[in-house]
């Protein structure tokens, strides 16, 4: 019983923001809302009793994700006013998709429940290991059969990254302590360094 | 299968010891349904804003991975969760990878309307 109102409450809360975070006029709002929608989720996901994706979704979509989402709204100083323009040329067609979508998946449940369709059976891979908890068992197939899915996975990431900080990287021109790599490597001992023999008493000139 | 006897073994599957009314696999359907929905309204809905357009394909995102979860779940098999790791990684590289493009756009042009978005050259 406490789950079937858990599952409401959570699915309640989840579709309620998601509906805020397309509609709110200010972005720092729609990010809030979406961070909400996150915990919501992960709620939904804890219930059907994954755990591991769960506290992982909100470790990444909520401590990563979305605070990235808050920095790069608020460090852009944009009028949300007048970005609001096209919300109400626009919402004819959206709505009209949108019902479209809706149709179409309730034909799909409609027709799963009415007995035409059928789940497929699982070949046994990814059956959960007996007595074990759901995160040693994701452990057991993430690091066993699907470990090179894991490490392009993680290729994915350093790619994500490196094309993030090649884009947003300034060249600063001349800036005080500015590096110049190439010139760096190009340097031989001989630039730098010169052996004198000076006089006693002259000094010598640099 | 018999459509009467789904329930018991989704129950079975969710380690319900009690025999009452359980959430089925069709409630996650339509939850998610509505969320992806619901992100691809906000895509059409604030055609101007691409910050809240990335937000809605978040949403679209998250909406595929209650779906995968939820049928790693009912169907016992953890696959769908693993494969749900994987799109959060995806996730997380679109994310960082649209924001930085987004920043540069900004920086260049001092306005993140997708309207005004008509070269390519930068």
């Amino acid at each position: 019983m406490i789950h079937t109102i858990a599952f409401y409450i959570f699915a309640a809360m989840v579709i309620a923001s998601g509906a805020l975070v397309i509609t709110a006029r200010n972005p720092v709002h729609s990010v809030l809302w979406l961070i909400l929608a996150f915990f919501n989720a992960a709620g939904l996901m804890v219930l059907v009793g994954a755990e591991f994706i769960a506290m992982l979704l909100v470790i990444v979509y909520v401590g990563a994700v979305a605070v990235l989402f808050l920095f790069v709204v608020m460090m852009l100083e944009i009028d949300f006013a007048e970005m609001r323009a096209g919300f109400v040329k626009y919402f004819p067609l959206g709505v009209l998709l949108a019902l479209i979508l809706v149709s179409e998946m309730i034909l799909g449940i409609g027709a799963y429940s009415a007995g035409s369709m059928h789940l497929g059976t699982a070949d046994g891979v990814g059956t959960p290991l007996m007595g074990e908890s759901n995160i040693r068992s994701i452990g057991a197939l993430l690091y066993g059969r699907y470990l090179f899915l894991f490490e392009s996975a993680g290729l994915v990431l350093l790619v994500a990254m490196v094309g993030a900080i090649v884009l947003t990287h300034r060249e600063r021109g001349t800036v005080r302590g500015h590096q110049n790599i190439n010139k760096q490597v190009r340097r031989r001992p001989g630039d730098a360094t010169v052996n004198t023999r000076p006089e006693v008493g002259k000094g010598i000139e640099l | 299968m018999q459509p009467s006897t789904r329930a018991p073994k989704w129950a079975k599957g969710l380690n319900y010891d009690r025999g009452e009314a359980v959430i089925g696999i069709e409630h996650y359907v339509v939850v998610s349904s509505i969320l992806f929905v619901l992100g691809v309204l906000g895509i059409f809905l604030n055609r101007k804003n691409v910050i809240v357009i990335l937000m809605a394909i978040e949403l679209i995102l998250l909406s595929v991975n209650l779906n995968f979860v939820a049928f790693s779940a009912f169907l016992n098999d953890l696959v769908g969760q693993v494969f749900a790791m994987f799109i959060l990684t995806v996730a997380a590289g679109e994310a960082a990878i649209g924001l930085a493009i987004l920043v540069i756009f900004f920086r260049d042009r001092g306005t993140i309307a997708v309207d005004d978005v008509n070269r390519m050259k930068g």
